[in-house]
């Protein structure tokens, strides 16, 4: 129990849309441990962004239902002041977009020394300096003092992102959330911003929620992962059990489109992420994407279940069908499956 | 005689400054490229980005003028102006990055795709209209959207409206920039496998622009690798992979993220290890003003830029 | 910097040439010449042909805008036909009034504009915001000599608060603390009714980049730091919003000249604007020549002062 960080309970957002609200987010129900990492993957549109935001609080017109407990307090309800207390101090957030998620009109430093300043006022102005170089020392920036006193636009994306984990880490938060911190990088960039996201997880002990579309990322990052689709969490296992043995045929299917060695036809998911507006809302969103799934598979509603000791799937669907192995993959397309 | 020979291409773009704006330096953007390419296969060009892939390409295909070097298609030189190649512009097309902004979103799909076919071919409206939807037919968007606009379909399908305009004047050679690094996995292997599938159909040859070696690896017979606008390495798909030699390209290669959680450890290890060769060894692989070096071949297929011997 | 304001100032001199040569065309181009509004309708074509040989107007058009450009450069900007002196010595007294005019609604107009825009970007859609917004339209679509009207009258003739004509008290000593004070007061209505409308640009602009900014994704960074409402707006949004503002100031100038124009005539205040009015309803060329000339010079050089002010406030090109 002490061991749990945060635990997302039933948690909806919805987003206005004429004069509807409809939820991008629905539903979700989540924990995260102390120290550990937890991969959020899903095509884009899944809901993985809008959930973050949610944690954070970041929305400003969306409406939120359930509760997110940082440590047991509540961020859906608390009020604002208290929540600005945590922001930044006890959970902390890093972007996609290096390009665009600095003022462009503030120093590095001065970024740094803006959430210094906020969460610990004992600190004087010698002693932000003092840390805000250290910080940029700590994420790898060379010629910190320099870069200190630089602006946004003279950095590359790659040495932009150091900076953004750099204001993420400043005040030690518990939980970190790394929404697609590397999509915007290049492959070396990225497997450096990784590696550094790694070692920091070792010095400040944080709690990681990172969000991705990248299986490859997961796969080296995450000790256990969720698959989001259309708004809900459709599997969720240790990152182990999640590629060895997918279970929902949407992670299924998302496995199978990587390319990988000696495959000729990549696996090819039906259709696209509906739009919010059009997700279907009654029965399983996903069930339009896989026709090859038997009719009598399909569960009326499904829910969560839990098929081993911390491997959840939505639906049962797995019990009907027989899950070919990456060989005999081909055969199964050819039969029209694909 | 190569299908499309590349000879020292060098493009060069001015950088302007001083009180008077006027150039004072240059962007090396492609310095002194060349390969060949065989009909028929696809040809991967990798890098980071800036390293001048997409101005390897459209210099080509003449979006970008040449500061030096040759390209020759089928035997002719394309970059000489004044022989204005008709039927090299036919033959060769392009396929961009990005699906959302490729098309022109005011007009109609079969405006879209018809453009080609206007500049080259005078054809009725019905016989225009057949086309059009043959061309949708191929690249399995239903030909009943001609009348639709690029905002009315997916990502995946406006990758594949740009590739029914591409392959609309039945090219031999098309240049694929970045195809699918705008789109999700899903409807990646919806779109590499469709390319794979036209150009078994059409006989095509592709040089394939991306920056995911992941992707690389899958669709192409040849990879080169690109630095800073040189070439590093060059040869078959198993000579990259299994056999890198430039520096370069083992820092790429271990860079990619491996997909089986149970290699995890191996992976940090071997990358370490690359970074740390890397750092010992930059100076053996590039020069003083860190570039790289001229090819040297190394087998029948494989090149890789190392220091002249001697 | 440096460069860039330098490279800027280079920009200017081509055109403010470009401009002379365009006042030289249009005052070509006016009906008639400097001799037909002055000259006794009943003069004999000879007597007419030798005054215009005397005065170089029967010369190759560039001959006489070299003339014409050197005198300029000397300060002569030819004779006023109407009022038989140097255009020199008349626009000067005249310039300086103006000058003050623009400098007192300029300032009402960010005293104002500044705060509505700030309102009404952070609270969009509000119905403060679409009081102001209202406000704005109000302001676009009535000429600014109506809006003019109504200041005076309510505030000169019913209120009587300020004066309604003039630029200066009579009888008040030149350099005198009196004077001084009676010339900004004379100043203060008219400055207003420049500023009421010229401030719903500057509304709208600012209100428009406060909306933009909001949306950026520094703002949530802002707000994942913890900062507080109030803090994202004054430390990120505001700054960021306004420094376009400045940008604006070029434009802000232009308005205000062709606000002056209009209201100096309201209020009969003796400034160009007057001036220019009456210049071209008497046919007074050279006139209104020499003040064209001069509205433009202030466009230029409000435009040139934009730039070496947002030059200097953002970074992206102070640092380069
Ligand atoms: N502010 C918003 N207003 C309306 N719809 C939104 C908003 N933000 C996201 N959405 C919609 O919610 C769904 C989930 O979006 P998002 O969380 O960004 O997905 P992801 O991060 O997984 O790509 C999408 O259909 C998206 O269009
Ligand atoms: N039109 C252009 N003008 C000036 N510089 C350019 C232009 N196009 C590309 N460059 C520069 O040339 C280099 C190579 O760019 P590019 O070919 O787009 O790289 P890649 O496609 O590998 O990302 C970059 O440094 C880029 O900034
Ligand atoms: S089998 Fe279950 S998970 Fe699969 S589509 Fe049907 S209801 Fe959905
Ligand atoms: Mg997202
Ligand atoms: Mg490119």
């Amino acid at each position: 129990m002490s061991n749990e960080l945060l635990k997302i309970k039933n948690l909806s957002t919805s987003f206005r849309i004429g004069d509807e609200y409809y939820a991008a987010v629905d539903d979700v129900t989540l924990t995260l441990n102390k120290n550990e990492v937890l991969g959020i993957v899903g095509e884009s549109g899944s809901g993985k962004s809008a959930l973050a935001f949610s944690v954070m609080r970041l929305h400003t017109k969306a409406k939120i239902e359930g509760e997110v407990l940082l440590n047991n307090q509540d961020i859906v309800t608390m009020p604002k002041s208290k929540l600005d207390k945590i922001r930044g101090d006890e959970m902390a957030m890093i972007f996609q977009d290096p390009l665009t998620a600095l003022n462009p009109l503030t120093p590095i430093g001065g970024q740094i020394e803006e959430t210094l300043f906020l969460h610990n006022r004992k600190l004087g102005q010698q002693g932000r300096k003092k840390r805000a170089v250290e910080l940029l020392d700590l994420v790898g920036i060379p010629n910190a003092e320099r870069v200190f006193e630089q602006f946004p636009h003279e950095l590359s994306g790659g040495m932009r992102q150091r900076v953004i984990i750099a204001i993420a880490i400043a005040n030690d938060p518990k939980l970190l959330i790394a929404d697609e911190p590397t999509t915007a990088l290049d492959v070396t960039i990225q497997a450096q911003i990784l590696d550094l996201i790694r070692e920091l997880k070792e010095k400040i002990h944080a709690g990681i929620i990172l969000i991705t579309h990248d299986l490859g990322v997961v796969a080296e990052m995450a000790d256990r992962v969720a698959v989001m689709y259309a708004g809900q969490i459709v599997e969720i296992a240790s990152v182990e059990k999640l590629f060895e043995n997918p279970l929902h045929p949407y992670t299924r299917s998302l496995l199978n489109s990587v390319p990988v060695e000696g495959q000729d036809t990549l696996h090819v998911i039906q259709g696209v992420v509906p739009s919010l507006k059009n997700l279907p809302r009654e029965g399983c969103r996903f069930a339009a994407r896989i026709p090859w799934v038997d009719a009598s598979a399909h569960e009326e509603n499904p829910t969560m279940h839990e098929v081993e000791s911390g491997h959840f799937v939505r639906c049962t669907c797995h019990e009907h069908f027989y899950i070919p192995d990456q060989n005999e993959e081909k055969g199964e397309q050819s039969n029209g499956i694909s | 005689m190569a299908f499309l020979e590349v000879k020292d291409l060098q493009v060069y773009f001015p950088i302007k400054g001083g009180i008077l704006n006027r150039t004072v330096e240059y962007t090396r953007a492609v310095d002194g490229v060349s390969f060949e390419l065989e009909q028929g296969k696809t040809y991967g060009l990798v890098g980071e980005s800036g390293s001048g892939k997409s101005t390897t390409g459209r210099a080509i295909i003449g979006l970008e003028d040449i500061t030096s070097g040759q390209v020759l298609f089928e035997g002719k030189d394309i970059t000489d102006k004044k022989a204005k190649n008709k039927n090299f512009r036919k033959d060769v097309q392009m396929i961009f990055q990005d699906p959302y902004s490729s098309l022109n979103p005011r007009k109609r799909v079969l405006d879209i795709v018809a453009e080609p076919l206007r500049n080259y071919e005078k054809l009725s409206k019905q016989e225009e209209r057949k086309r059009v939807q043959e061309l949708l037919d191929i690249v399995n968007v239903s030909p009943d959207s001609i009348f639709k606009y690029p905002h009315e379909f997916s990502g995946g399908q406006r990758q594949r409206i740009g590739v029914a305009r591409a392959i609309a004047l039945k090219p031999k050679l098309i240049i694929a920039d970045e195809p699918v690094s705008a789109l999700d996995v899903s409807v990646q292997a919806q779109v590499l496998n469709f390319l794979q599938e036209i150009q078994k159909e059409l006989n095509l040859t592709y040089l394939f622009i991306s920056h995911d070696l992941g992707v690389v690896k899958h669709m192409c017979d040849n990879i080169s690798i690109m630095y800073k606008g040189r070439y590093v390495e060059q040869g078959s798909t198993k000579d990259i992979f299994e056999n890198p030699q430039h520096i370069y390209t083992k820092r790429l290669i271990a860079a990619i993220p491996d997909i089986d959680p149970r290699n995890r450890e191996k992976q940090f290890e071997f990358r370490k290890e690359v970074t740390k060769e890397y750092r010992e060894s930059f100076n053996n692989y590039f020069d003083s003003n860190g570039l790289a070096f001229g090819l040297q071949s190394i087998s029948d297929t494989h090149k890789v830029a190392l220091p002249e011997k001697g | 910097m440096w460069k860039f304001i330098v490279r800027r100032l280079l920009v200017t001199f081509p055109q403010i040439v470009f401009l002379s040569v365009l006042v030289f065309v249009m005052a070509q181009f006016m009906p008639g010449d400097a001799l037909t509004g002055l000259i006794d309708p009943n003069i004999s074509p000879e007597a007419l042909e030798i005054q215009r040989e005397r005065l170089g107007l029967n010369n190759p058009w560039y001959v006489q805008y070299v003339d014409w450009l050197g005198g300029l450069v000397q300060g002569d900007l030819g004779q006023s036909f109407r009022f038989k002196m140097d255009v020199t010595a008349l626009i000067s007294e005249r310039v300086m009034n103006t000058i003050l005019l623009s400098l007192v609604s300029l300032i009402f107009t960010y005293l104002i504009a500044i705060p509505l825009g700030i309102i009404s970007g952070r609270y969009n859609d509000s119905p403060l915001d679409s009081a102001i917004t209202g406000y704005s339209y109000l302001g676009f679509a009535t000429p600014i000599f109506i809006f003019a009207l109504v200041v005076l009258w309510v505030f000169g003739f019913m209120l009587g608060w300020f004066p309604t004509s003039g630029s200066v008290a009579p009888g008040l000593d030149a350099g005198s603390m009196e004077y001084y004070i009676s010339k900004l007061y004379h100043a203060l209505l008219p400055g207003l009714s420049i500023a009421l409308i010229s401030v719903v640009s500057t509304i709208q602009y600012l209100r428009s980049e406060i909306v933009d900014t909001k949306q950026k994704d520094f703002i949530i960074t802002a707000r994942a730091k913890g900062a507080s409402e109030n803090r994202v707006y004054n430390k990120h949004i505001f700054r960021n919003s306004l420094l376009p503002i400045a940008a604006f100031f070029g434009w802000e100038i232009t308005s205000l000249i062709s606000g002056t124009v209009f209201v100096e005539r309201v209020f009969s205040y003796p400034g160009m604007g007057l001036l220019f009015l009456e210049s071209v309803t008497g046919r007074d060329f050279s006139v209104v020549t020499a003040l064209v000339l001069l509205f433009g010079i202030a466009s230029i050089l409000g435009a040139l002062l934009s730039d070496i002010i947002l030059s200097i406030v953002d970074p992206r090109i102070r640092i380069k």
